[in-house]
């Protein structure tokens, strides 16, 4: 098994521009369903849905108009892999796609792009520009009689719940990000009413890789549940930050170890909606039937608070809860009081259990992915560093 | 406002309509556009837009008031965003705060007298490996310490100038 690679030694780099889309248009659309399938390639945001899965019920959907859609909201805290991946192999994010779109019958794609990567537009834009001129994009893209397929890109207003399918469709749409109720999904009732798919922009460049070297290629690396490759996002107390590549299924330690963080307490895997992963658990994976990842790591050495972890990512959800749905609005608040309570040495153990109720009605009861796994960087937490939380003095204790 | 300056915003508004196109999914690139000119969206800009894409006014506040890139008041010509998550304030974001809000005279959500400066907190701007980052208009800065505060102040002025009358927007690093 190789091991990580830093940005520059990433599988991206190895894979010719225009490889995998050649091979896409050499197969009938649904052979490249059947590969993509075959690959059993999940989706690179965090939610792991099969790619094949959501681009084929789109496929299904007779419609006018279809659209592809490129998820490029990352607000994740500690995710910053998709700018890499938009900086320098925007290309095959492009490519994908447009193998997207001739699978599902689409003509228009659009990348939503967070505002905070608004630097990144010029040079999105040039790269789009070179591909119509290259005929990569356009009327007839490749010489394919009646292929039509062009991107264009929007931007996003600052708003986190955005990364969410719906919510991000409701904002292309002109109105709140807030997000729909599910059913009915994208893949039929999406932008504008008409079939959409939403992929992650390393799920898009992934496709490409997959169409390059083929399925067998993808599922020989990973595990049986999560094949292929993985881009993670490492920050946080490590000697060695940046974006790295693994297999799928690496355990906590190894990617430890690659980046220079072996002194850890803890790590958190998944962002701020993510779960805290104590150093007693290190041996567990980073895999889908694990423990799941968009991509963030953050590394906590010995000398961080862990309330204060808490609180910072309690205060990230009550800022970005879309407010729609009461428990996610009003839960997240009353968890960041929590915290400070816990930190100010004020909170009692039954006041906690009650935290934690609460903490699980949202995941239950919110509405959608935001609210639902807002409490879980709190729940986790409380659950690894009971000692290091209760019976504080009020004074930091370093 | 004058009755003049009014008709003036009108027509730019209708340009913009014209370019984004009238539907209701037109409305974001609009606003953001009026955002970058303006450094505002004006109530009176609001009401035109919303008459623009035949939708209530309050259709269209309601989106403004959502979104954290959209302001109704005035921001500064040059807008400071300080990451405030996790990993740039394990890295000492709250120092680089505190500098600023010196440098500045002003605290967080607000804005200098002379138009010049507003200064806002950001949740991750996608920078976690090079903190603490702030972003100033599109331009990012990582590594940030309270002594390069300072620096990063002055670039800005210079750039453009105690007479500058274009906005920061425009320029790209």
């Amino acid at each position: 098994m190789t091991m990580g690679t830093k940005t520059g030694e990433l599988t991206f780099s190895r894979v010719e521009p225009g490889m995998g889309l050649a091979a896409a248009l050499r197969k009938a659309p649904a052979d490249v369903l059947t590969e993509i399938s075959r690959s059993n390639l999940r989706g690179r945001g965090g939610a792991g849905f099969p790619t094949s899965l959501k681009w084929d019920l789109a496929a299904k959907t007779e419609a006018e108009r279809k659209y592809v859609i490129c998820n490029a909201d990352e607000g994740e805290p500690g995710t910053f892999k998709d700018r890499i991946i938009l900086s320098d192999y925007a290309d095959l994010v492009f490519e994908g796609m447009t193998i997207g779109a001739r699978v599902i019958g689409a003509r228009y794609g659009i990348v939503y792009l967070r505002a905070e990567y608004a630097y990144l537009r010029p040079h999105l834009e040039a790269t789009l520009q070179r591909r119509r001129e290259a005929n990569l994009l356009g009327q007839n893209v490749c010489g394919q009689e009646g292929f039509d397929f062009d991107v264009e890109i929007h931007m996003g207003a600052g708003a986190y719940v955005c990364g969410e399918e719906t919510a991000l469709i409701e904002s292309l749409e002109g109105h709140r990000g807030e997000p729909r109720n599910r059913p009915p999904f994208p893949i039929d009732t999406g932008y504008l009413g008409q079939p959409t798919i939403v992929n992650n922009v390393e799920t898009f460049a992934w496709v490409v890789c997959i169409m390059a070297w083929g399925a067998e290629w993808f599922r020989s690396h990973g595990t049986g549940k999560s094949s292929g490759y993985k881009l993670f996002s490492v920050s946080g107390d490590c000697a060695r930050p940046g974006v790295y590549e693994f297999p799928m299924g690496a355990t906590i330690a190894q990617l430890l170890k690659e980046v220079g963080g072996e002194h850890a307490k803890a790590v958190q895997v998944g962002g701020a909606s993510g779960q805290c992963v104590s150093a007693a658990q290190f041996d567990r994976t980073i895999a889908y039937e694990d423990v799941p990842t968009g991509g963030s790591i953050i590394v906590f050495g010995p000398h961080r608070d862990m309330l204060d972890v808490a609180g910072n990512f309690l205060e990230f959800f009550v800022d970005e809860s879309c407010g729609q749905c009461t428990p996610c609005r009003e839960g997240a608040a009353k968890l960041q009081e929590g915290v400070e309570m816990l930190k100010r040495g004020k909170c009692s153990m039954a006041y906690l259990n009650e935290l934690c109720s609460l903490g699980e009605t949202m995941q239950l009861a919110s509405k959608c992915g935001l609210g639902q796994s807002a409490p879980n960087a709190f729940l986790s937490i409380v659950k690894h560093f009971q000692d290091e939380i209760l019976g504080r003095t009020g004074k930091k204790r370093r | 406002m004058l009755v003049t300056e009014r008709e003036r915003l009108r027509e730019e508004l209708v340009g913009l309509a014209d370019k984004y196109g009238r539907q209701r999914s037109s409305l974001m690139p609009i606003l953001e556009e009026v955002q970058q000119r303006h450094f505002r969206i004006s109530e009176y800009c609001m009401q035109v837009i919303a008459d623009l894409l035949d939708i209530h006014p309050v259709e269209v506040h309601s989106v403004v008031s959502f979104y954290s890139f959209l302001n109704e008041k005035p921001q500064g010509q040059f807008v400071i965003r300080l990451c405030r998550t996790i990993t740039c304030d394990m890295a000492g974001k709250e120092h680089v705060a505190r500098q600023l809000q010196n440098d500045l005279g002003i605290s967080f959500g607000e804005t200098t007298p002379d138009g010049k400066f507003s200064l806002h907190w950001a949740n991750c701007l996608g920078m976690c490996d090079q903190g603490p980052a702030l972003l100033v208009n599109d331009r990012i800065f990582t590594r940030v310490t309270p002594e390069k505060v300072h620096g990063v102040l002055e670039q800005c002025r210079q750039t453009f100038g105690t007479h500058a009358t274009h906005s920061g927007r425009e320029h790209r690093p």
